[in-house]
């Protein structure tokens, strides 16, 4: 230990002096984040552009809201892995394009339950309700909560243009007719008598109909419902087959 | 008497904004938690009239003139009670989640209860109300003895505490209505994230401040680590939190980033809040209550600069880990294994650095129960960032990912390192900080440290098996080329793992209520009267026991 005064630099300078010692701390952390971040947000091939994706119609994204406040993410996973098990089990693997309308991303990190990534046109309305009401009456050994309370709940209709307002705000492309008509919208997804044409327009491959069995009166249910049931149905993966080897 | 009003008058103003706020919110979640914070504020104001340290004037033995001394420890007082009292609401949150997934009846059927919102619930009382006064409490302890300066700015030292009391009830309660972004480790929603925000940069003032005024040339290496921990945290929480409100008068909001951009966002922050929630921050307790409990200088200067500019570097690369065949570009991918990889180093660094400190004390680990339950901290840590990178090895992460071998690993992590060193730190404490000679009963450490050990050996070893057999179980295929196994029956086979998960954490739980008990009785100032620790005859000069040399 002859050098450390005579060094051009010395740790003891940076013991000595918290301002530069914090800078320099703050510096060290910053680099990783900027080197790999960053990036993202400008190469292009991050996500590559596929053919079928849109924006979640109003009722969805209500489905979407409820699935993050109930945390069915800390159970299910939203991305399949390029495994030939996993794209067996559950559909073709997942593309970066498929989540780029979604604030938060839902990918998981844990699967107690199966991949939901393809969960859409899976199974029937019916089941989905039998399921979520109470999940042991179709699965006797499944685990999940039940959600009943769900098929009792209105949605609160009358705020949806705030939410796709904000949406637009962080860059999803709703137009300003599908804002205003956002709660117009919400409506004419779950009722049977309703004309859905304007809402197909806007929003292609949408799936109206009244999900949850109670035409009354249009419940939290059907939002989850009409959620599950759009999940991996936008993108026609005959066409964008290019990306698609499993490993 | 200008300072008093004004700050009466602050508060007085917050509360009438959150009543305000509560009147036109737009959804009850959002109105309850206006009230709560209407509520804070009043009494934040009846408590400033009252020269803000009403506390300790209302229940003396919290820091009552009899305790007062060099230095400024009230809020420490305060800071590892509220540390236990946070564990074990945690601890026995994941019980319950642990047991829900053994039994799922046990989710009642009522949505508050069910284990999506009660998830988050353990996972954010463990890490940022046991962790996060853990570290608070310590730092205002550490940054006062190794500056010989009492913290600077008392009452926002003060107002750190109670304020990040607040943001846990927010958090928490938020959970159960179901109010939540959504991306784990941060889902508390904006209004709760600004508030954070506030006590976060008052933290950093304190702490730097206290440093500012020190009376020793060198800043000493724990305030080092929890400098970096400070300022990370407050970078991470910025930007990973950046997001759009419905509005202002509502709870919900929409995260700013999308899809893969949002995705390697959280894993950045969520990786870090491991690299500097529970590892910097509680490396800065073990450089400072390591040594002291053990008498002996830190092991290596020299490691301990080396080990620290590495750590904090490599740590924020790793984040992509998280994320290993996902959409995520694959050049991510690569560079956050590489890194984590060679964050095997700097780990391990600290490790020894840590355990070396214990040269010629290692007779201690005999007769001194905290020594004994600060090795075992370091040997988890140790054994979990040994596994962390071989878990980012790509090959090893196809299987485990989204299994429980990755529980396993966060709570080999989190009981062992988090816990042990926080408990050592606990018993090293509560003796001085309320005057006491020593605990209460050191057999009663002894019987925490075997509880504990035993309580992770159960969670570790069943979570290891159950997430291994997971993985091989999804990917099995039969002689006739299809997948052997339904998902269902992958869930149906954990079933006896769940069950030796929740023994271990009912282990673990006992020790705590053990810890309570112990704390409990010292705080009081009772000793009680036992035999020592170890009766074998000892020679210390040659650090091993005696032999029995047999006669010629
Ligand atoms: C405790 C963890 C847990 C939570 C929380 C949870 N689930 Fe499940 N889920 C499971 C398990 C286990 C299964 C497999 C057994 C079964 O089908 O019930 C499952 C199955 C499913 C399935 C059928 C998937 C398939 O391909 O067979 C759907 C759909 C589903 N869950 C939706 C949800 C929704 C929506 C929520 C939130 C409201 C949710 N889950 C919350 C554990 C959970
Ligand atoms: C009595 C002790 C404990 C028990 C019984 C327990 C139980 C659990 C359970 C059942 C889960 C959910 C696992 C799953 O979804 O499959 C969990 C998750 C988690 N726990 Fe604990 N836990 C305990 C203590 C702790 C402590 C002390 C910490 C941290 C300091 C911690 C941190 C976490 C984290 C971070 C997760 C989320 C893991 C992930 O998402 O991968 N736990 N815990
Ligand atoms: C060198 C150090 C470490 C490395 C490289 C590392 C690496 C990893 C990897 C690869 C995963 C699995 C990710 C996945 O497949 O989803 C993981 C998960 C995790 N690790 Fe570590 N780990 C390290 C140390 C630690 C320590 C000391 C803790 C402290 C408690 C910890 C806490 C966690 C948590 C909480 C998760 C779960 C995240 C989630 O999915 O919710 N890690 N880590």
């Amino acid at each position: 230990m002859t050098s450390t005064t005579e060094r051009a630099f010395s740790h003891k300078k940076l013991e000595r002096n918290v301002t530069l010692l914090g800078l320099c701390a703050l510096g060290a952390v910053a680099i990783g984040g900027i080197v790999e971040i960053a990036p993202l947000f400008w190469i292009d091939s991050t996500v590559e552009k596929v053919e079928g994706m849109r924006p979640y119609t109003p009722l969805e994204l209500t489905g979407r809201n409820i699935y993050m406040r109930e945390g069915c993410y800390v159970c299910h996973s939203q991305m399949i892995r390029p495994f030939r098990d996993e794209v067996e089990r559950y559909g073709p693997y997942s593309l970066a394009a498929e989540s780029m309308y979604d604030h938060p991303f839902q990918w998981g990190s844990k699967r107690t339950g199966p991949d939901l990534a393809r969960v859409g046109g899976r199974y029937s309305d019916e089941w989905h309700r039998a399921h979520l009401k109470n999940p042991r009456s179709v699965v006797p050994e499944s685990i999940m909560p039940p959600y009943a309370f769900l098929a009792e709940r209105p949605v609160k209709v009358g705020d949806m243009s705030g939410h796709l307002t904000a949406l637009s705000r962080v860059g999803v492309p709703y137009t300003k007719e599908a804002i205003a008509a956002a709660d117009a919208d919400l409506v004419a997804q779950a009722d049977p008598n309703g004309d859905p044409a304007l809402l197909k327009t806007r929003y292609p491959k949408a799936q109206a109909r009244d999900f949850d069995g109670n035409p009354n009166q249009v419940t939290e249910l059907d939002a989850v419902i009409a959620y599950l049931q759009m999940l991996g149905t936008l993108v026609d993966h005959q066409k964008a087959k290019a990306f698609e080897q499993p490993r | 008497m200008v300072s008093l009003l004004s700050r009466v008058g602050v508060w007085f103003f917050i509360a009438l904004l959150a009543f305000m706020a509560m009147a036109l919110g737009a959804d009850q979640a959002y109105s309850v938690h206006m009230a709560i914070i209407c509520v804070a504020a009043l009494i934040a104001m009846a408590a400033s009239m009252n020269k803000f340290d009403f506390v300790t004037r209302r229940f003396p033995a919290l820091g009552g003139p009899a305790l007062q001394s060099q230095y400024d420890d009230d809020p420490i007082r305060w800071g590892v009670i509220a540390t236990m009292f946070w564990g074990i609401a945690g601890f026995l949150v994941g019980l319950i989640i642990a047991l829900q997934l053994a039994f799922p009846a046990l989710n009642l059927n009522l949505e508050y209860t069910t284990f999506g919102r009660l998830r988050p619930l353990h996972t954010s009382a463990v890490i940022f109300a046991f962790g996060g006064n853990a570290l608070i409490a310590t730092s205002f302890y550490v940054v006062q003895r190794t500056c010989r300066a009492r913290l600077a700015f008392p009452s926002l030292a003060r107002f750190v505490f109670w304020g990040y009391q607040l943001f846990i009830v927010l958090a928490a309660t938020g959970y159960l209505m179901g109010v939540t972004e959504a991306r784990e480790y941060a889902e508390p929603e904006w209004y709760v994230d600004i508030w954070l925000t506030i006590v976060w940069v008052s933290y950093l003032a304190v702490f730097v401040g206290t440093i500012v005024k020190r009376k020793e040339p060198h800043i000493y290496v724990a305030n080092w680590f929890y400098l970096s921990f400070i300022i990370t945290v407050a970078m991470l929480h910025l930007v990973n939190n950046l997001s759009m409100p419905v509005s202002i008068f509502g709870s919900k909001s929409y995260s700013a980033f999308a899809g893969v951009q949002d995705a390697l966002t959280q894993w950045w922050y969520g990786h870090n809040a491991v690299g500097f929630f529970l590892t910097a921050g509680f490396l800065a307790m073990m450089y400072y209550f390591v040594p002291k409990q053990a008498e002996r200088p830190v092991f290596s200067y020299r490691l301990s600069i080396v080990h620290f500019w590495a750590l904090i570097f490599l740590y924020i690369w790793a984040g992509p880990h998280h994320l290993h065949y996902t959409a995520l570009p694959d050049w991510a991918q690569t560079l956050g294994m590489v890194f984590s990889i060679i964050l095997w180093m700097p780990s391990w660094g600290g490790m020894i650095n840590g355990l070396m400190t214990l040269n010629g004390a290692w007779d201690k680990i005999r007769t001194d129960p905290i020594i004994r339950m600060m090795v075992m901290a370091l040997a988890f840590y140790g054994m979990s960032t040994f596994e962390g990178p071989m878990l980012s090895i790509k090959a090893v992460n196809s299987l485990s990912h989204y299994t429980d071998w990755t529980i396993g690993h966060v709570h080999s992590g989190a009981l062992g390192w988090n816990g042990m060193i926080t408990f050592a730190c606990l018993y090293y404490l509560f003796p001085r900080l309320w005057g006491r000679s020593r605990m209460y009963s050191l057999r009663m450490i002894n019987w925490h440290f075997w509880l504990s050990t035993l309580g992770i050996v159960f969670y570790a070893s069943a979570m290891w098996v159950a997430g291994i057999m997971q993985g091989l179980m999804w990917r099995e295929y039969g002689a006739d080329g299809y997948l052997v196994y339904s998902f269902v029956e992958t869930v149906a086979a954990m079933f006896p793992m769940y069950l030796i998960r929740a023994l271990g954490g009912l282990l673990y739980l006992s020790g705590a209520l053990v810890m309570v008990y112990n704390v409990w009785m010292t705080v009081a100032g009772h000793l009680r009267d036992e035999k020592p620790m170890t009766e074998t005859p000892h020679n210390a000069d040659a650090d091993r026991p005696y032999v029995a040399v047999p006669a010629e």
